[in-house]
């Protein structure tokens, strides 16, 4: 019979079933950061427990790290008293933990596939929701809280309600000026921010066919903010390719066998899905949120909704609320919406390619007068090769703060934060309110150049103009 | 591990209507940053019931009439985003034992139901039925009937949807997994063995 990868994957790591139903579901990799695992260690402690397998746990710090101090003690003693705490408890049970001594740390979804940690064909969770990143190669990941970081510490398992799978098809080819960004926020916007509830996403199609694993995990990334549990890419070529040669994949002749191994984890042709959804890859544009949730989005030319074009009485409330908060007026354009901070960076687009495409249209120009604008690498190692192909400083000449690697601006944990209601134009993951640090403070979500387009020119602007890319 | 079986839970309600509500608005991060979830309760909802000057904002959980609720209503997809488990915990610590809304997310789900904190799920205008008696009467009594998956209040009663699995869990006092999946350890390395990435 043949099957999807989910399923396949669901079954090779399914222990039991619990007495309740759920499965108790084998979770191969654990991926644990500063913010979510210390009480799960004091829980473990308090039940007697210890780490099941400390060899599959791999720790870094990201949510709270400054960007603008490298050593410690760190200004804010909080933020000081948990990464040491995270830092006592990998010693404890032999964890390994790619602390900033290593060279190895930053945002955890983006040090996992950079270390060859995330696999084709594995299960992975961690204490945050953006784990779905994982999926880009083809493994099944979770976002858990702090009590199944427990229960992950202690087992290696967890409980689990199996999921439903949603395909998803991105045919033909993306227009120039779109990104793996526009997708899924056009996705979302869609399908909408409860639209996945009970599902996995199988991405595919020739426009992920033809995507980089970074483009992936962009996609894969923000999987969760459509409601999906999860959401995954079949193992391919590009998948083999990005991981030969990382450090904890598999060399010699083990090479050969992986990858047989991780081709035979891919939805079987034919396999039966519990919904399909196709897109035309030319029929997204550019998007950027308005609103305070990732699927109040609009193409780049379209206006602000107006509540009083509203169909549904839900809709309009959304609009109203949203609008309230964002001081946006109904029906203007999104375009010349004027911007008080850029943010280049996170989980979603802190990967060396987002810097890259950036840089190669930054040069020369300027980020405009009155514009904070920051660039955070998601990790030591994109810092790293941006530096040693002088991307950093591209940014640095066009104004840009260069910063060191962590989450920064996304959630706002660390000293990077909006100030008052200054609206951000951020290549994060999430507008809610207060998300990036001030309560009254504002988002547009957008691709990395939108970013960027936006910091040039102090407004919402259409990257495509504004870089001259050519509209194909 | 014996924990407490959750079949009925009773108390007042307060109803904090809205759709979509985040798990950022229900706990801000720059409360997260503690190594113990003691103190979170404090901070529940923090940025929609306070003013910079910390003063309050109206809010119904500013609302003395809705003082010492213990079962929340709300509209759609309520938790999303986050997977912070500081939310469900700042909830918990605010004296809240259920939650009625019209729909969870996945993630936020499962994090109360972990910590014995049921998710009913109800219709629309069953939940604003809910929210109308509280209105006019706050010290309503509500009583959550898990095994009738029912919701009784004023003399009235609806249906309460739960996903079988946490209802199974709650009511026969398995909501925390920890006793079950240590049970399965055993079998955790037989199904390892047969992974050859466990082994590198």
């Amino acid at each position: 019979m043949s099957k999807s990868l989910f399923q396949k994957v669901w079954e090779t790591h399914t222990v039991r079933t619990l007495a309740n139903g759920q499965t108790q579901l084998l979770i191969g990799t654990h991926l644990i950061h500063e913010v979510t695992s210390p009480q799960a260690f004091g829980m473990l402690r308090d039940l007697g427990l210890t780490v099941l397998m400390p060899h599959r746990t791999f720790a870094t710090v990201d949510h709270i790290v400054p960007t603008d101090q490298v050593s410690e003690p760190y200004a804010d003693p909080l933020a000081d008293a948990m990464i040491k705490a995270l830092r006592r408890s990998c010693r404890e049970h032999g964890i390994t933990f790619f602390d900033r001594a290593t060279g190895k740390q930053g945002i955890v979804h983006i040090v996992g596939p950079e270390q060859g940690i995330t696999q084709p064909g594995t299960t992975i969770a961690c204490g945050d929701s953006h784990t779905s990143t994982h999926g880009a190669f083809g493994a099944i990941a979770f976002g858990i809280g702090t009590t199944q970081i427990r229960d992950v510490l202690a087992t290696q398992t967890m409980a689990l309600n199996q999921l439903k799978v949603r395909r998803i098809n991105v045919t033909g080819r993306l227009r120039p000026g779109v990104y793996a960004k526009d997708v899924i926020l056009h996705l979302i916007r869609t399908l909408g921010v409860n639209g996945g509830t009970g599902y996995a996403y199988e991405y595919g199609g020739e426009v992920f066919d033809r995507f980089s694993m970074e483009e992936r995990m962009t996609v894969c990334n923000m999987s969760i903010e459509g409601g999906a549990r999860a959401g995954y890419v079949n193992p391919d070529e590009t998948t083999f390719a990005y991981l030969r040669g990382r450090p904890y994949a598999p060399a010699g002749a083990g090479w050969d066998v992986a990858v047989a191994r991780w081709k035979s984890f891919a939805s079987d042709p034919g396999c039966a899905y519990d919904d399909t959804v196709t897109i035309r890859g030319e029929e997204i544009p550019p998007t950027v949120t308005w609103g305070i949730n990732p699927g109040q989005g609009v193409a780049i030319t379209e206006t602000i909704p107006d509540p009083a074009k509203a169909t549904a009485a839900d809709e309009k409330a959304s609009i109203e609320e949203a609008l309230a908060y964002m001081k946006l007026s109904p029906g203007a354009p999104i375009k010349g919406t004027r911007i008080d901070v850029a943010f280049l960076g996170s989980c979603t687009n802190g990967r060396l390619s987002d810097f890259q495409e950036v840089a190669k249209y930054l040069k020369g120009r300027h980020v405009a007068p009155g514009v904070k604008a920051i660039a955070v690498p998601g990790s030591q190692g994109v810092g790293v090769l941006c530096a040693s192909l002088g991307i950093d400083r591209v940014f640095r000449d066009a104004g840009f703060e260069w910063r060191e690697a962590g989450c920064s601006m996304c959630l706002a944990m660390n000293p990077d934060k909006l100030v008052g209601d200054q609206l951000c134009a951020s290549s994060s993951n999430r507008n809610f309110k207060g998300r990036q640090g001030s309560p009254t403070g504002r988002t547009f979500l957008m691709s990395p150049l939108m970013v960027a387009a936006a910091a040039v020119t102090g407004r919402v602007a259409d990257a495509r103009e504004v870089f001259g890319v050519s509209p194909g | 591990m014996s924990l407490e079986k959750i079949t009925t839970i009773s108390g007042r309600g307060v109803h904090v209507p809205g759709n979509d509500i985040d798990t950022d608005r229900i706990i801000p991060a720059r409360f997260m940053k503690c190594v113990t979830f003691d103190g979170l309760g404090e901070y529940l909802f923090h940025d929609v019931r306070k003013n910079a000057d910390g003063s309050a904002k109206q809010h119904p959980l500013n609302d003395p009439r809705f003082q010492g609720a213990t079962i929340l209503l709300s509209g759609a997809n309520f938790g999303c985003g986050s997977s912070r488990e500081h939310a469900p915990q700042a909830l918990q610590k605010h004296g809240f034992r259920a939650v009625i809304a019209e729909s969870y997310a996945e993630i936020f789900f499962g994090n109360c139901t972990t910590l014995g904190m049921p998710c009913l799920g109800a219709s629309r205008a069953d939940v604003q039925k809910v929210a109308a008696a509280v209105a006019a009467n706050p010290a309503v009594e509500i009583t959550i009937d898990l095994g009738r998956s029912e919701i009784r209040f004023a003399g009235q009663a609806i249906r309460a949807v739960i996903r079988d699995s946490a209802r199974e869990a709650l009511i026969n006092g398995r909501w925390d997994a920890i006793g079950d999946l240590l049970e399965g350890v055993g079998d955790v390395k037989r199904v390892a063995a047969g992974l050859p990435y466990l082994t590198v």
